[in-house]
């Protein structure tokens, strides 16, 4: 049976997938179930699974190349299975009576739903090698819409102690290949992969030259698009005040004392996290959602925390934030942003925020506007401690003072409500006790 | 340790539980004159009198009746059918008034006695006669039944059953009378109601099973192992009420189970069995769990079909191999 291999939507929001490289070559002989190629997505490395049986009989998309998820990047058949259909319906020759193979899926009309869709590319040689190759749009047949679904949308079969395991050894079963009746996940599989780790993405070694041109990442381009969309369409403004840090410091050495035990301590970005969660608390309108039509506000504060990543940055999420004590919030958001740069995250770890914190204080940045990521409608910015001199009661003394910047969504957030949010975080910072009340 | 079989550990628990106690007694078909249809009260008439060892006419809703409204009267009846095939006759004395007694008498009224006989096929016994009925009786709250499947978990066992204070079916295998096995000479030897026995120790796979069929089980296990699989065999011995940290221990040992029963499969032992761990262990299961039964039909007469109609090691096997994804 000749089944093609689609680019498959490896994350809830990616659109295409960069083929970082293939695990099989042409001729080798694939079952069902196994990995045959490590897509980047726009959020992490995923592997692709054959979904047939037979021979790797053509690869369409090369190394570093990019597809349309849909898109049709290779074919498994039998080793002398015709697949003319797939590989070869185009390329100026054989078929076409139906030019340009165009009418969406017409084309491939009478046959099962695996079967061929025409494919530009045919046989000269595998096409769209290469890095830098341009997509050739007109080159990539979109598949019908509930044929991409239905190769990406199944849920993943799994037994319960694998997908117990998984969890708790934090991989992504999504990502393991099943030995189970029909590619179901089982323990073994859970437990090979956990020894043998999760592919790390591949990413090209530094090299001597001058300088090195690196491809776009799919995460690179998510970012530009969601900023995009934001600072476009969203009409945001900026609040700026400034925080005597001072109690927090005293606190956060006491604190430290007392965790001292347990070999753990707190950040003062953890303070912040907490008074930003506390705060929020008591201005719902500032912990909400812009929807097309409505605000959404939440009760509860899922707070997205920025963690720089290679390549990019992602949002992991403190849960129901405002429950939760700093030492908690602190390991949390340690463990999040561990896996968040071995790319570890499940998607519902950095999904759903209700708003977001920002801190670029550890580099030296004093202030920064940070830009809002939708549809959540506050972001905080958070510059570094730094002891600076300021006037307290008619004499000049130094203080340690952190300056934070809030980025609001005006079509949720007023300037005078987002004001009263900062007084609050403020107070709080000044005087943590005010967390408690 | 004394080798013994199963038909004379039997024998020993009642002889000593009915030289420790006067009021227990033996009533059934055959059980004083003849020495019980399969010699399990041999020399008790003689040993006790007639008036603790008293046969019955064949009238097994009778001396059920009987022994109910004796265990009422404060007496611990042992009431032996010639085997559990002819209890349906009885049913409604068990489950009606024996099961039921302590609770609508709000506990005027205990029901210290055991019903015992041999469950289960033999050889060509045909359809009438070739039942497992165990699950007859665990169905109905307030009747514990007990399934001893070597010689000394039948002494242990029957002994704790006659010392009990509810009704139990103690149920026996037909097959297993002249099974030979170790039994402990201690005559204060009594194995709990309730509490299950791990026959064999393994980590791939748990076979869990009760009565006759843990022998099918060992042997599956001792096949498995020349394959390198290494079975758990946890043999149930009480199905009602079940040992159910046991069943959930192998069960989170192993992550995947095969039960094998002798009855039916429809509203079978195992049906329970595979319930409890879907609600329990849900995240221990690597497969999902399979039944081994009898098929769900009759129990044919003709050697070839009965054959095929029971359950057996091979097919054992097969779905201990299809659990292990093998």
């Amino acid at each position: 049976m000749v089944t093609k291999v689609h680019m498959e939507a490896l994350s809830p929001t990616m659109e295409e997938g960069q083929l970082v490289r293939w695990l099989k070559s042409e001729g080798d002989e694939i079952s069902n179930g196994d990995v045959i190629a490590e897509i980047e997505t726009d959020k992490a490395t995923m592997e692709l699974v054959a979904r047939g049986d037979g021979v790797l009989r053509k690869i369409f998309l090369g190394e570093g190349g990019t597809a349309a998820v849909g898109e049709v990047i290779a074919v498994i058949a039998g080793a002398d299975e015709d697949i003319s259909d797939v590989a070869g319906a185009s390329g100026g020759g054989a078929a076409a009576p139906e030019e340009g193979g165009a009418g969406e899926g017409d084309v491939e009309g009478d046959e099962a739903e695996d079967e061929a869709e025409p494919q530009q590319e045919s046989e000269e040689k595998p096409a769209r090698t290469g890095k830098a190759e341009p997509k050739k749009q007109e080159a990539a047949p979109t598949a019908p819409p509930e044929e991409a679904q239905r190769s990406s949308s199944g849920r993943v079969k799994a037994s319960p102690v694998a997908r117990r395991l998984a969890d708790d050894a934090g991989i992504d079963i999504e990502r393991v290949q099943g030995s189970g009746p029909g590619g179901r996940v089982v323990k073994r599989d859970v437990e090979e992969a956990r020894e043998r780790g999760v592919a790390a993405p591949g990413v090209a070694a530094p090299g001597g030259p001058e300088y090195e041109d690196v491809s776009i990442s799919q995460m690179r381009k998510a970012i530009a698009k969601r900023l995009v969309t934001s600072i476009g369409p969203v009409p945001t403004f900026y609040l700026t005040i400034d925080v005597d840090m001072g109690r927090v410091l005293d606190a956060r050495r006491s604190v430290n004392a007392m965790l001292e035990e347990e070999g753990s301590k707190v950040s003062i970005n953890d303070f912040v996290l907490k008074a930003a969660a506390a705060a929020l608390r008591r201005h719902p309108e500032c912990n909400a959602h812009w929807h097309d039509g409505f605000v959404r506000r939440y009760n509860t504060v899922h707070l997205g925390v920025a963690v720089a990543i290679e390549d990019g940055l992602i949002t992991p999420i403190v849960r129901n934030a405002e429950t939760k004590g700093i030492a908690r919030i602190s390991q949390e958001v340690r463990e999040l942003a561990g896996r968040a740069r071995d790319r570890k995250l499940q998607p519902d770890e950095y999904t759903g925020a209700t708003f977001s914190v920002s801190n670029l204080g550890m580099f030296g940045i004093h202030e920064f506007t940070a830009i809002i990521n939708p549809p959540e409608a506050g972001i905080l910015a958070i510059g570094g401690v730094e002891e600076t001199p300021v006037v307290v009661d008619g004499e000049v003394v130094v203080r340690p003072r952190m300056r934070v910047t809030m980025s609001c969504d005006h079509r949720v957030i007023d300037g005078a409500q987002g004001s009263r949010y900062l007084q609050t975080l403020k107070r709080m910072l000044e005087e943590p006790a005010a967390i408690l009340v | 340790m004394a080798v013994m079989t199963y038909r004379e550990a039997l024998n020993q628990a009642l002889s000593e539980e009915m030289e420790r106690d006067p009021d227990v007694f033996l009533m059934g078909e055959e059980v004083a004159e003849y020495d019980g249809a399969y010699k399990v009260s041999k020399g008790l008439l003689d040993q006790f009198g007639a008036d603790r060892v008293v046969d019955s006419p064949i009238s097994e809703l009778g001396f059920t009746g009987l022994g109910v409204g004796a265990a009422m009267a404060g007496l611990r009846p042992v009431i032996e059918f010639m085997t559990f095939n002819f209890a349906f006759l009885a049913i409604d004395q068990v489950i009606n008034s024996a099961a039921k007694m302590y609770y609508m008498s709000a506990g005027q009224f205990p029901m210290p006695i055991v019903f015992r006989g041999p469950t289960g096929a033999a050889l060509q016994l045909s359809a009438q006669h070739s039942q497992a009925c165990e699950t007859y009786y665990t169905h109905a709250p307030g009747c514990k039944v007990v399934t001893p499947g070597t010689p000394a978990d039948a002494k242990g066992l029957l002994k704790a059953a006659i010392r009990d204070d509810d009704p139990v079916a103690f149920m026996e295998g037909e097959l297993l009378y002249n099974l030979k096995g170790e039994v402990p000479d201690d005559d204060d030897f009594v194995i709990p109601l309730g509490v299950a026995d791990l026959k064999r120790e393994g980590s791939d796979i748990s076979i869990i099973t009760h009565g006759k069929m843990i022998h099918m089980a060992l042997q599956a296990a001792a096949k498995l192992e020349k394959e390198g699989i290494q079975a758990d065999v946890l043999d149930l011995r009480t199905i009602r009420p079940l040992d159910v940290d046991a069943i959930l221990d192998t069960v989170a040992k192993t992550n995947r189970v095969v039960y094998v029963e002798e009855g039916w499969p429809y509203a079978g032992t195992g049906a329970q069995i595979v319930s409890l761990i879907q609600e329990e262990a849900f995240d221990h299961l690597d497969a999902p769990v399979l039944r081994v039964t009898q098929a769900d039909v009759p129990m044919p007469y003709a050697k070839n079909l009965e054959a095929l109609a029971k359950p057996s090691v091979d097919r054992v096997l097969d779905a201990c191999n299809r659990v292990l994804y093998r």
